[in-house]
Protein backbone atom coordinates (compact mmCIF):
# COMPACT_ATOMS: atom_id res chain seq x y z
CA UNK A 1 0.00 0.00 0.00
CA UNK A 2 2.80 2.37 0.95
CA UNK A 3 4.66 1.55 -2.26
CA UNK A 4 1.54 2.20 -4.34
CA UNK A 5 1.01 5.56 -2.66
CA UNK A 6 4.66 6.38 -3.33
CA UNK A 7 4.18 5.56 -7.03
CA UNK A 8 1.13 7.79 -7.09
CA UNK A 9 2.95 10.66 -5.39
CA UNK A 10 6.08 10.46 -7.57
CA UNK A 11 4.05 10.45 -10.78
CA UNK A 12 1.77 13.18 -9.47
CA UNK A 13 4.84 15.38 -9.07
CA UNK A 14 6.07 14.36 -12.53
CA UNK A 15 2.71 15.31 -14.03
CA UNK A 16 2.69 18.59 -12.14
CA UNK A 17 6.05 19.79 -13.42
CA UNK A 18 6.11 18.44 -16.95
CA UNK A 19 5.70 21.37 -19.28
CA UNK A 20 5.37 20.95 -23.00
CA UNK A 21 4.68 17.29 -23.68
CA UNK A 22 6.44 13.95 -23.61
CA UNK A 23 10.14 14.63 -24.11
CA UNK A 24 10.09 17.40 -21.54
CA UNK A 25 9.32 14.70 -19.00
CA UNK A 26 12.51 12.75 -19.67
CA UNK A 27 15.01 14.82 -17.66
CA UNK A 28 12.78 14.66 -14.60
CA UNK A 29 11.97 10.97 -15.08
CA UNK A 30 15.66 10.20 -15.34
CA UNK A 31 16.42 12.18 -12.21
CA UNK A 32 13.72 10.55 -10.11
CA UNK A 33 13.40 7.03 -11.51
CA UNK A 34 17.06 6.26 -12.19
CA UNK A 35 19.05 8.29 -9.70
CA UNK A 36 16.79 8.85 -6.73
CA UNK A 37 14.46 5.84 -6.57
CA UNK A 38 16.60 3.40 -8.59
CA UNK A 39 13.46 1.80 -10.04
CA UNK A 40 14.99 1.39 -13.50
CA UNK A 41 18.42 1.47 -15.15
CA UNK A 42 19.37 3.85 -17.95
CA UNK A 43 19.06 1.03 -20.51
CA UNK A 44 15.57 0.11 -19.32
CA UNK A 45 14.45 3.72 -19.66
CA UNK A 46 15.68 3.77 -23.27
CA UNK A 47 13.79 0.52 -23.93
CA UNK A 48 10.61 2.01 -22.51
CA UNK A 49 11.00 5.17 -24.56
CA UNK A 50 11.33 3.03 -27.67
CA UNK A 51 8.23 1.04 -26.74
CA UNK A 52 6.33 4.18 -25.75
CA UNK A 53 7.21 5.79 -29.07
CA UNK A 54 6.04 2.83 -31.09
CA UNK A 55 2.75 2.28 -29.24
CA UNK A 56 -0.14 4.72 -29.32
CA UNK A 57 -0.69 7.33 -26.64
CA UNK A 58 1.26 10.02 -24.82
CA UNK A 59 4.74 8.97 -23.66
CA UNK A 60 4.04 10.11 -20.11
CA UNK A 61 1.09 7.71 -19.79
CA UNK A 62 3.04 4.82 -21.31
CA UNK A 63 5.92 5.45 -18.94
CA UNK A 64 3.70 5.66 -15.86
CA UNK A 65 1.75 2.53 -16.77
CA UNK A 66 4.91 0.53 -17.45
CA UNK A 67 6.77 1.52 -14.29
CA UNK A 68 3.66 1.14 -12.14
CA UNK A 69 3.06 -2.33 -13.53
CA UNK A 70 6.69 -3.31 -13.04
CA UNK A 71 6.83 -2.17 -9.42
CA UNK A 72 3.40 -3.15 -8.12
CA UNK A 73 1.42 -4.97 -10.80
CA UNK A 74 -1.99 -3.87 -12.01
CA UNK A 75 -2.87 -1.50 -9.17
CA UNK A 76 0.57 0.06 -9.35
CA UNK A 77 -0.03 0.91 -12.98
CA UNK A 78 -3.50 2.29 -12.22
CA UNK A 79 -2.23 4.61 -9.50
CA UNK A 80 0.90 5.73 -11.36
CA UNK A 81 -1.23 6.61 -14.42
CA UNK A 82 -3.79 8.35 -12.23
CA UNK A 83 -0.98 10.30 -10.60
CA UNK A 84 0.47 11.55 -13.86
CA UNK A 85 -2.97 12.51 -15.25
CA UNK A 86 -4.48 14.21 -12.21
CA UNK A 87 -2.40 17.43 -12.10
CA UNK A 88 -3.14 18.35 -15.72
CA UNK A 89 -6.77 17.39 -15.26
CA UNK A 90 -7.13 19.75 -12.30
CA UNK A 91 -5.04 22.59 -13.73
CA UNK A 92 -6.58 22.56 -17.20
CA UNK A 93 -10.05 22.31 -15.72
CA UNK A 94 -9.35 25.41 -13.65
CA UNK A 95 -7.88 27.19 -16.67
CA UNK A 96 -10.86 26.28 -18.84
CA UNK A 97 -13.06 28.26 -16.45
CA UNK A 98 -11.14 31.51 -16.99
CA UNK A 99 -9.09 30.81 -20.10
CA UNK A 100 -9.17 34.27 -21.67
CA UNK A 101 -8.38 36.19 -18.50
CA UNK A 102 -5.50 33.81 -17.85
CA UNK A 103 -3.86 34.40 -21.25
CA UNK A 104 -4.30 38.17 -21.07
CA UNK A 105 -2.27 38.49 -17.90
CA UNK A 106 1.05 40.04 -18.93
CA UNK A 107 3.09 38.29 -16.24
CA UNK A 108 1.69 34.88 -17.06
CA UNK A 109 2.85 35.45 -20.64
CA UNK A 110 6.30 36.51 -19.49
CA UNK A 111 6.63 33.52 -17.21
CA UNK A 112 5.79 31.22 -20.14
CA UNK A 113 8.55 32.80 -22.24
CA UNK A 114 11.00 31.75 -19.55
CA UNK A 115 9.45 28.31 -19.05
CA UNK A 116 9.70 27.56 -22.78
CA UNK A 117 13.42 28.40 -22.69
CA UNK A 118 13.96 26.22 -19.64
CA UNK A 119 12.10 23.28 -21.19
CA UNK A 120 14.06 23.57 -24.45
CA UNK A 121 17.32 23.60 -22.51
CA UNK A 122 16.34 20.56 -20.43
CA UNK A 123 15.45 18.47 -23.49
CA UNK A 124 18.65 19.43 -25.28
CA UNK A 125 20.63 18.60 -22.15
CA UNK A 126 18.98 15.18 -21.90
CA UNK A 127 19.75 14.48 -25.54
CA UNK A 128 23.41 15.39 -25.10
CA UNK A 129 23.72 13.27 -21.95
CA UNK A 130 22.26 10.30 -23.78
CA UNK A 131 24.59 10.93 -26.72
CA UNK A 132 27.61 10.83 -24.42
CA UNK A 133 26.44 7.55 -22.86
CA UNK A 134 25.76 5.82 -26.20
CA UNK A 135 28.33 3.12 -26.98
CA UNK A 136 30.59 4.33 -29.80
CA UNK A 137 29.95 1.50 -32.28
CA UNK A 138 29.68 2.10 -36.01
CA UNK A 139 26.03 1.02 -36.23
CA UNK A 140 25.04 3.21 -33.27
CA UNK A 141 26.76 6.29 -34.64
CA UNK A 142 25.37 5.67 -38.12
CA UNK A 143 21.77 5.27 -36.92
CA UNK A 144 22.02 8.18 -34.49
CA UNK A 145 23.39 10.68 -36.98
CA UNK A 146 21.05 9.48 -39.72
CA UNK A 147 18.03 10.02 -37.47
CA UNK A 148 19.29 13.38 -36.26
CA UNK A 149 19.98 14.75 -39.75
CA UNK A 150 16.78 13.34 -41.23
CA UNK A 151 14.62 14.76 -38.43
CA UNK A 152 16.23 18.20 -38.64
CA UNK A 153 15.79 18.29 -42.43
CA UNK A 154 12.16 17.22 -42.07
CA UNK A 155 11.59 19.99 -39.57
CA UNK A 156 13.29 22.63 -41.73
CA UNK A 157 11.25 21.80 -44.78
CA UNK A 158 8.06 21.18 -42.78
CA UNK A 159 7.78 17.56 -43.93
CA UNK A 160 6.06 15.14 -41.59
CA UNK A 161 7.72 11.75 -41.23
CA UNK A 162 6.53 9.62 -38.35
CA UNK A 163 9.25 8.84 -35.81
CA UNK A 164 7.90 5.27 -35.74
CA UNK A 165 9.42 4.76 -39.18
CA UNK A 166 12.89 5.66 -37.91
CA UNK A 167 12.48 3.41 -34.89
CA UNK A 168 11.37 0.46 -37.00
CA UNK A 169 14.19 1.08 -39.50
CA UNK A 170 16.83 1.05 -36.74
CA UNK A 171 15.45 -2.08 -35.13
CA UNK A 172 15.11 -4.02 -38.38
CA UNK A 173 18.58 -3.01 -39.59
CA UNK A 174 20.19 -4.15 -36.33
CA UNK A 175 18.21 -7.40 -36.47
CA UNK A 176 19.36 -8.16 -40.03
CA UNK A 177 23.02 -7.44 -39.25
CA UNK A 178 22.78 -9.55 -36.11
CA UNK A 179 21.27 -12.56 -37.88
CA UNK A 180 23.81 -12.41 -40.74
CA UNK A 181 26.78 -12.23 -38.34
CA UNK A 182 25.30 -15.04 -36.28
CA UNK A 183 25.02 -17.26 -39.35
CA UNK A 184 28.61 -16.70 -40.43
CA UNK A 185 29.98 -17.66 -37.03
CA UNK A 186 27.88 -20.83 -37.01
CA UNK A 187 29.03 -21.82 -40.51
CA UNK A 188 32.72 -21.45 -39.60
CA UNK A 189 32.45 -23.70 -36.58
CA UNK A 190 30.52 -26.24 -38.64
CA UNK A 191 33.22 -26.34 -41.31
CA UNK A 192 35.99 -26.89 -38.77
CA UNK A 193 34.20 -29.82 -37.22
CA UNK A 194 33.33 -31.37 -40.55
CA UNK A 195 37.02 -31.66 -41.50
CA UNK A 196 37.70 -34.01 -38.62
CA UNK A 197 34.89 -36.39 -39.57
CA UNK A 198 35.00 -39.72 -41.37
CA UNK A 199 34.65 -39.54 -45.12
CA UNK A 200 31.18 -41.02 -45.59
CA UNK A 201 29.47 -38.93 -42.97
CA UNK A 202 31.37 -35.94 -44.17
CA UNK A 203 30.07 -36.36 -47.70
CA UNK A 204 26.47 -36.75 -46.57
CA UNK A 205 26.57 -33.74 -44.32
CA UNK A 206 28.42 -31.68 -46.86
CA UNK A 207 25.83 -32.38 -49.51
CA UNK A 208 23.09 -31.47 -47.09
CA UNK A 209 24.95 -28.39 -46.05
CA UNK A 210 25.68 -27.25 -49.56
CA UNK A 211 22.04 -27.66 -50.44
CA UNK A 212 20.86 -25.81 -47.38
CA UNK A 213 23.50 -23.14 -47.92
CA UNK A 214 22.29 -22.58 -51.45
CA UNK A 215 18.75 -22.28 -50.22
CA UNK A 216 19.85 -19.90 -47.51
CA UNK A 217 21.72 -17.70 -49.93
CA UNK A 218 18.77 -17.55 -52.27
CA UNK A 219 16.53 -16.71 -49.36
CA UNK A 220 18.95 -14.08 -48.16
CA UNK A 221 19.04 -12.43 -51.55
CA UNK A 222 15.28 -12.43 -51.81
CA UNK A 223 14.91 -11.16 -48.28
CA UNK A 224 17.37 -8.35 -48.63
CA UNK A 225 15.30 -6.99 -51.51
CA UNK A 226 12.15 -6.57 -49.48
CA UNK A 227 13.34 -6.08 -45.96
CA UNK A 228 10.65 -5.03 -43.53
CA UNK A 229 8.05 -7.67 -44.19
CA UNK A 230 10.40 -10.60 -44.18
CA UNK A 231 12.62 -9.94 -41.21
CA UNK A 232 10.35 -11.98 -39.02
CA UNK A 233 10.72 -14.85 -41.43
CA UNK A 234 14.51 -14.63 -41.17
CA UNK A 235 14.38 -15.15 -37.46
CA UNK A 236 11.91 -17.97 -37.78
CA UNK A 237 13.93 -19.76 -40.43
CA UNK A 238 17.11 -19.40 -38.45
CA UNK A 239 15.87 -21.25 -35.44
CA UNK A 240 15.11 -24.64 -37.02
CA UNK A 241 18.38 -24.55 -38.95
CA UNK A 242 20.30 -23.83 -35.82
CA UNK A 243 18.57 -26.71 -34.13
CA UNK A 244 19.49 -29.04 -37.00
CA UNK A 245 23.11 -28.01 -36.76
CA UNK A 246 23.14 -28.60 -33.04
CA UNK A 247 21.66 -32.06 -33.56
CA UNK A 248 24.31 -32.81 -36.18
CA UNK A 249 27.03 -31.73 -33.80
CA UNK A 250 25.66 -33.99 -31.10
CA UNK A 251 25.51 -36.94 -33.50
CA UNK A 252 29.07 -36.27 -34.55
CA UNK A 253 30.28 -36.34 -30.98
CA UNK B 1 -25.20 11.99 -25.18
CA UNK B 2 -22.34 14.48 -25.34
CA UNK B 3 -20.54 12.38 -22.72
CA UNK B 4 -20.54 9.27 -24.88
CA UNK B 5 -19.36 11.22 -27.93
CA UNK B 6 -16.55 12.85 -25.92
CA UNK B 7 -15.42 9.51 -24.55
CA UNK B 8 -15.57 7.70 -27.90
CA UNK B 9 -13.84 10.44 -29.90
CA UNK B 10 -10.99 10.79 -27.42
CA UNK B 11 -10.65 7.02 -27.11
CA UNK B 12 -10.12 6.92 -30.88
CA UNK B 13 -7.58 9.76 -30.67
CA UNK B 14 -5.69 7.93 -27.93
CA UNK B 15 -5.70 4.73 -29.93
CA UNK B 16 -4.28 6.19 -33.13
CA UNK B 17 -1.69 8.60 -31.77
CA UNK B 18 1.74 7.11 -32.19
CA UNK B 19 4.80 8.93 -30.94
CA UNK B 20 3.58 11.33 -28.31
CA UNK B 21 1.57 14.50 -28.02
CA UNK B 22 2.54 16.43 -31.13
CA UNK B 23 1.35 13.62 -33.40
CA UNK B 24 -2.19 13.95 -32.04
CA UNK B 25 -2.70 17.62 -32.89
CA UNK B 26 -4.07 17.05 -36.42
CA UNK B 27 -6.43 14.35 -35.13
CA UNK B 28 -7.83 16.57 -32.37
CA UNK B 29 -8.23 19.47 -34.76
CA UNK B 30 -10.25 17.34 -37.16
CA UNK B 31 -12.62 16.14 -34.43
CA UNK B 32 -13.00 19.55 -32.81
CA UNK B 33 -13.87 21.24 -36.10
CA UNK B 34 -16.22 18.41 -37.08
CA UNK B 35 -18.40 18.89 -33.99
CA UNK B 36 -17.93 22.66 -33.90
CA UNK B 37 -16.53 22.54 -30.35
CA UNK B 38 -13.89 25.17 -31.16
CA UNK B 39 -13.06 27.25 -34.22
CA UNK B 40 -9.59 27.21 -35.76
CA UNK B 41 -8.32 30.30 -33.91
CA UNK B 42 -9.56 29.12 -30.54
CA UNK B 43 -7.84 25.84 -31.23
CA UNK B 44 -4.48 27.49 -31.94
CA UNK B 45 -4.80 29.67 -28.83
CA UNK B 46 -5.45 26.66 -26.72
CA UNK B 47 -2.53 24.79 -28.24
CA UNK B 48 -0.26 27.50 -26.83
CA UNK B 49 -1.74 27.00 -23.38
CA UNK B 50 -1.33 23.21 -23.63
CA UNK B 51 2.34 23.59 -24.42
CA UNK B 52 2.99 25.89 -21.52
CA UNK B 53 0.98 24.20 -18.80
CA UNK B 54 2.14 21.04 -17.09
CA UNK B 55 1.16 17.61 -18.31
CA UNK B 56 1.05 15.75 -21.60
CA UNK B 57 -0.55 17.76 -24.42
CA UNK B 58 -3.04 14.96 -25.10
CA UNK B 59 -4.42 15.07 -21.56
CA UNK B 60 -4.62 18.85 -21.55
CA UNK B 61 -6.52 18.86 -24.83
CA UNK B 62 -8.98 16.21 -23.68
CA UNK B 63 -9.59 17.90 -20.33
CA UNK B 64 -10.14 21.34 -21.83
CA UNK B 65 -12.51 20.25 -24.58
CA UNK B 66 -14.34 17.90 -22.21
CA UNK B 67 -14.73 20.68 -19.67
CA UNK B 68 -16.03 23.27 -22.14
CA UNK B 69 -18.47 20.79 -23.69
CA UNK B 70 -19.65 18.75 -20.71
CA UNK B 71 -18.43 20.28 -17.45
CA UNK B 72 -16.61 18.23 -14.82
CA UNK B 73 -17.98 14.89 -15.97
CA UNK B 74 -17.17 15.72 -19.58
CA UNK B 75 -13.55 16.54 -18.79
CA UNK B 76 -13.13 13.36 -16.73
CA UNK B 77 -14.67 11.14 -19.40
CA UNK B 78 -12.67 12.68 -22.26
CA UNK B 79 -9.45 12.27 -20.25
CA UNK B 80 -10.21 8.65 -19.39
CA UNK B 81 -10.98 8.08 -23.06
CA UNK B 82 -7.61 9.38 -24.22
CA UNK B 83 -5.66 7.51 -21.51
CA UNK B 84 -7.35 4.13 -21.69
CA UNK B 85 -5.93 2.83 -25.02
CA UNK B 86 -2.29 3.40 -24.07
CA UNK B 87 -2.92 2.07 -20.58
CA UNK B 88 -4.30 -1.22 -21.89
CA UNK B 89 -1.68 -1.58 -24.63
CA UNK B 90 1.26 -0.96 -22.31
CA UNK B 91 -0.09 -3.47 -19.78
CA UNK B 92 -0.22 -6.06 -22.57
CA UNK B 93 3.23 -5.13 -23.87
CA UNK B 94 4.68 -5.25 -20.35
CA UNK B 95 3.48 -8.81 -19.80
CA UNK B 96 4.73 -9.92 -23.21
CA UNK B 97 7.96 -7.98 -22.80
CA UNK B 98 8.95 -10.03 -19.76
CA UNK B 99 9.06 -13.16 -21.92
CA UNK B 100 10.73 -11.47 -24.87
CA UNK B 101 13.36 -9.44 -23.10
CA UNK B 102 15.96 -12.23 -22.98
CA UNK B 103 15.48 -13.35 -26.59
CA UNK B 104 18.69 -12.44 -28.45
CA UNK B 105 16.90 -11.41 -31.63
CA UNK B 106 14.67 -9.08 -29.64
CA UNK B 107 17.80 -7.72 -27.94
CA UNK B 108 19.34 -7.08 -31.35
CA UNK B 109 16.17 -5.28 -32.41
CA UNK B 110 16.25 -3.08 -29.30
CA UNK B 111 19.97 -2.34 -29.75
CA UNK B 112 19.13 -0.78 -33.11
CA UNK B 113 16.25 1.22 -31.67
CA UNK B 114 18.25 2.85 -28.89
CA UNK B 115 20.52 5.07 -31.01
CA UNK B 116 17.49 6.11 -33.06
CA UNK B 117 15.66 7.22 -29.91
CA UNK B 118 18.70 9.21 -28.79
CA UNK B 119 18.79 10.85 -32.22
CA UNK B 120 15.08 11.67 -31.98
CA UNK B 121 15.46 13.30 -28.57
CA UNK B 122 18.52 15.24 -29.65
CA UNK B 123 16.78 16.55 -32.76
CA UNK B 124 13.70 17.46 -30.70
CA UNK B 125 15.96 19.40 -28.31
CA UNK B 126 17.76 21.28 -31.09
CA UNK B 127 14.52 22.15 -32.88
CA UNK B 128 12.90 23.36 -29.65
CA UNK B 129 15.83 25.65 -28.88
CA UNK B 130 15.67 27.08 -32.41
CA UNK B 131 11.89 27.55 -32.14
CA UNK B 132 12.14 29.26 -28.76
CA UNK B 133 14.65 31.74 -30.15
CA UNK B 134 12.25 32.44 -33.00
CA UNK B 135 13.17 30.16 -35.89
CA UNK B 136 9.94 28.55 -37.14
CA UNK B 137 10.90 27.43 -40.63
CA UNK B 138 13.16 28.55 -43.48
CA UNK B 139 10.73 31.30 -44.47
CA UNK B 140 9.48 32.28 -41.04
CA UNK B 141 12.10 33.77 -38.72
CA UNK B 142 10.94 35.88 -35.80
CA UNK B 143 13.93 36.55 -33.55
CA UNK B 144 13.29 36.95 -29.83
CA UNK B 145 16.08 38.62 -27.86
CA UNK B 146 14.42 37.97 -24.50
CA UNK B 147 14.29 34.24 -25.16
CA UNK B 148 17.91 34.14 -26.28
CA UNK B 149 19.10 35.94 -23.14
CA UNK B 150 16.90 33.82 -20.87
CA UNK B 151 18.18 30.67 -22.53
CA UNK B 152 21.84 31.65 -22.13
CA UNK B 153 21.34 32.65 -18.50
CA UNK B 154 19.57 29.35 -17.73
CA UNK B 155 22.34 27.36 -19.42
CA UNK B 156 24.92 29.26 -17.35
CA UNK B 157 22.99 28.59 -14.15
CA UNK B 158 22.87 24.90 -15.00
CA UNK B 159 26.61 24.72 -15.67
CA UNK B 160 27.31 26.59 -12.41
CA UNK B 161 25.21 24.14 -10.39
CA UNK B 162 26.59 21.08 -12.11
CA UNK B 163 30.30 21.82 -12.56
CA UNK B 164 31.22 24.59 -10.10
CA UNK B 165 29.00 23.98 -7.08
CA UNK B 166 28.66 20.25 -7.91
CA UNK B 167 25.25 20.06 -6.27
CA UNK B 168 22.35 17.81 -7.20
CA UNK B 169 20.26 19.24 -10.00
CA UNK B 170 16.55 19.71 -9.35
CA UNK B 171 14.35 19.95 -12.45
CA UNK B 172 11.33 21.41 -10.69
CA UNK B 173 13.37 24.23 -9.14
CA UNK B 174 14.92 24.82 -12.55
CA UNK B 175 11.50 25.26 -14.20
CA UNK B 176 10.43 27.68 -11.46
CA UNK B 177 13.70 29.60 -11.93
CA UNK B 178 13.10 29.79 -15.66
CA UNK B 179 9.60 31.23 -15.06
CA UNK B 180 11.09 33.93 -12.82
CA UNK B 181 13.88 34.61 -15.33
CA UNK B 182 11.27 34.94 -18.10
CA UNK B 183 9.35 37.57 -16.11
CA UNK B 184 12.50 39.50 -15.09
CA UNK B 185 14.06 39.68 -18.57
CA UNK B 186 10.73 40.44 -20.25
CA UNK B 187 10.18 43.38 -17.89
CA UNK B 188 13.73 44.66 -18.45
CA UNK B 189 13.95 44.29 -22.22
CA UNK B 190 10.41 44.88 -23.51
Amino acid sequence: MKAILELFWVFFKLGLFTFGGGYAMLPHIKEVVIEKKKWLTEDEVLDIIAIAESTPGPIAINMATYIGNKKKGFWGSVFATLGVVLPSLIIIFAISLFFDAFLKNQYVKYAFVGIKCGVAFLILKTGIEMLVKTKKKFLNIFLLSLTLIAMLLCELFAVNISSILFILFGGVLALIIFSICNKKVKQKTDNNQNESLEEKEEEKIDIQKVNSDKEENIKKENLSKNLPKNTKKITKKNKPQNNNKKQKEEVEK
Amino acid sequence: MIYLILFAEFFKIGLFTFGGGYAMIPLVKEVVLKYGWLNEFQFLDFLGVCESTPGPIAINMATYIGSTQGGVLGSILATIGVVLPSFIIILLVATILKKFINNKYFQAFLSGIKPVVVGLILSAGIMLVLKVIGFNSLQNFDFSLVSLITFCVLATIYCLIKYVLKKKFNTILFILTSAVAGIVFSVIFV
